[in-house]
């Protein structure tokens, strides 16, 4: 099944579908060597975002975050894809600089629809997700 | 641009203005008269930034508009003086120098309307340090959102900004109130106004009535207070600014001379500081002045800085005020300011200012405890 999206860092890649009911924040929040999500409480906690499609509903915290990712990316640790339900400049900033694919404003209940380990495909150059 | 057609580095910000231009439903893009780029103080932006300026510059970013800094993590001739470890003043100059490289100017300053940076009403430009923009909205009725330090170095990059938010004049309207029943005066008392506001406002845009007098180091404090504890980036006050615009269904304050002292007691840990910072955003030379002029007849009890531009503080040694302030045991500390500086890495506990944005940002960023005042208050206390 397909899932129309919008593009908001380009290109195509695909993984297990890691998911977060709540926003995540890079700086403090992920590890940039490991990938490992380090902050205290945060449902995620412990997981590895590396190479994994990377399913919340929008970034937090510092600024600072969006070079968090290219960090992760230079240390083969970013995550392959990410889907928004809505983007805010700093995911958005952070995925394009790292070009990681990304797509928010997904039609249809990602969180309904998408489970933790799924395969899914993100497609941000046709606005497309493919389970 | 956004094809890649002049290099990877100009599609690269292009492919980031598009996203934001499409997060907030831009129809176009216009073009921008100067971009001030934040996200400068290796405090801030650590190793992870340090590498994308340098990974930026190496693809050939370049500038297309006159574009300039915001304050670094320490003055770039003074910071043995200031303490600065040797490491910090390493990363902070490899940053410096990446941003040098794409051509912006390293003005290292909040306060640029201070060194003759001064875009005119209605004019387009790309600010991203907080309090920058609420000066250049309001009290130059320039035209810029609130960007980010990478959304600002895309559009300096680009030379223009998605057309959103504030850029539309039908969006410059005020949405609270603020009717002022109290006597300001100091620079703490429009400090302490702006801290109380921004806290009530958020990201609303306040309107003032009753302000009779304010000059630009004033207004200055105001909106860097507003900016800090709230997220404001434009404000009226009527008579003053060049703008005005009053939603009818604004919500509406008194703000009394009860909630003036107040606001100035719930900054203020009433502790003797063991260092007074002047100058958030960076000091005027008229502020540069009076500090000059206070610390010559009395030899302040504390360490103390006068945090300004670099331009500002070679007019002070010129002026003859930067003798009177080393005189009286103090520094003019250029490029940096105690908020994205490493004070905490310095063996500073307590902190003086008379801003109500330090006040905000010092617990946290530098882990001090602030002593809140008047000059004439926290430098002798």
């Amino acid at each position: 099944m397909d899932i129309r999206a919008r593009q908001i860092s380009r290109g195509k890649a695909s993984g297990e579908a890691l998911i977060s009911q709540v926003p995540i924040g890079f700086l403090g929040g992920v590890d940039p060597k490991t990938g490992i999500v380090i902050e205290k409480g945060h449902p995620l906690e412990g997981r590895n975002v590396a190479g994994k499609v990377l399913v919340f509903p929008n970034g937090k915290g510092s600024t600072v975050g969006s070079y968090v990712m290219l960090q992760l990316a230079k240390n083969g640790k970013a995550p392959a894809a990410i889907i928004n339900v809505a983007a805010e400049p700093i995911i958005a900033v952070g995925a394009i600089i790292s070009k990681i694919p990304m797509v928010d404003m997904p039609e249809k209940d990602v969180f309904k629809l998408l489970k933790d380990g799924m395969k899914v495909e993100v497609d941000a150059d046709n606005g497309k997700i493919k389970m | 641009m956004y094809d890649g057609e002049l290099g990877e580095a100009a599609r690269q910000s292009m492919e980031i203005l598009v996203a934001l231009g499409r997060i907030y439903n831009a129809e176009k893009m216009i073009p921008i008269t100067s971009a001030q780029v934040a996200g400068v103080s290796y405090k801030t932006i650590g190793d992870a930034g340090l590498e994308y300026l340098q990974d930026l510059s190496a693809k050939g970013a370049k500038t297309r508009v006159p574009a300039f800094l915001n304050p670094a993590g320490m003055d770039r001739e003074q910071w043995r003086e200031m303490k600065i470890p040797e490491d910090f003043a390493k990363k902070q100059i490899a940053i410096l120098d990446a941003y040098s490289k794409m051509g912006i100017m390293k003005t290292c300053t909040c306060a640029p309307y201070f060194i003759g940076i001064r875009p005119k009403k209605g004019e387009h430009v790309a600010w991203a340090e907080s309090s920058a923009i609420a000066f250049a909205n309001s009290v130059l009725g320039a035209r810029t959102n609130r960007e980010g330090g990478p959304s600002a170095l895309a559009a300096a990059i680009c030379g223009v900004t998605p057309y959103y938010g504030l850029h539309m004049k039908e969006n410059r309207v005020a949405n609270i109130l603020i009717d002022v029943h109290c006597g300001l005066r100091t620079i703490a008392d429009f400090g302490a106004l702006g801290s109380a506001v921004g806290k009530l406002a958020k990201d609303k845009y306040p309107a003032f009535r009753v302000i009779k007098k304010a000059d630009e180091s004033r207004l200055k404090v105001l909106g860097a207070s507003m900016a800090a504890t709230g997220s404001v980036p434009l404000f009226f006050i009527e008579g003053i600014t060049p703008e005005w615009s009053v939603a009818e269904d604004a919500q509406h304050i008194e703000f009394t001379e009860a909630d003036l002292r107040a606001a100035r007691k719930e900054l203020d840990t009433g502790l003797k500081p063991d260092l007074v910072t002047i100058g958030c955003p960076h000091a005027s030379l008229e502020e540069i002045r009076e500090v000059a002029v206070l610390v010559a007849k009395k030899k302040p009890t504390c360490e103390f800085w006068v945090c300004t531009s670099g331009k500002l503080k070679a007019d002070a040694d010129r002026l003859g005020y930067r003798k009177a302030i080393e005189e009286a045991g103090g520094l003019i500390v250029a490029d940096t300011c105690m908020v994205v500086c490493p004070l905490e890495e310095m063996g500073h506990v307590v902190t003086g200012t008379n801003s109500g944005k330090a006040a905000a940002y010092l617990p946290n960023l530098c882990k001090q405890k602030v002593a809140f005042g008047d000059l004439e208050d926290i430098l002798f206390r």
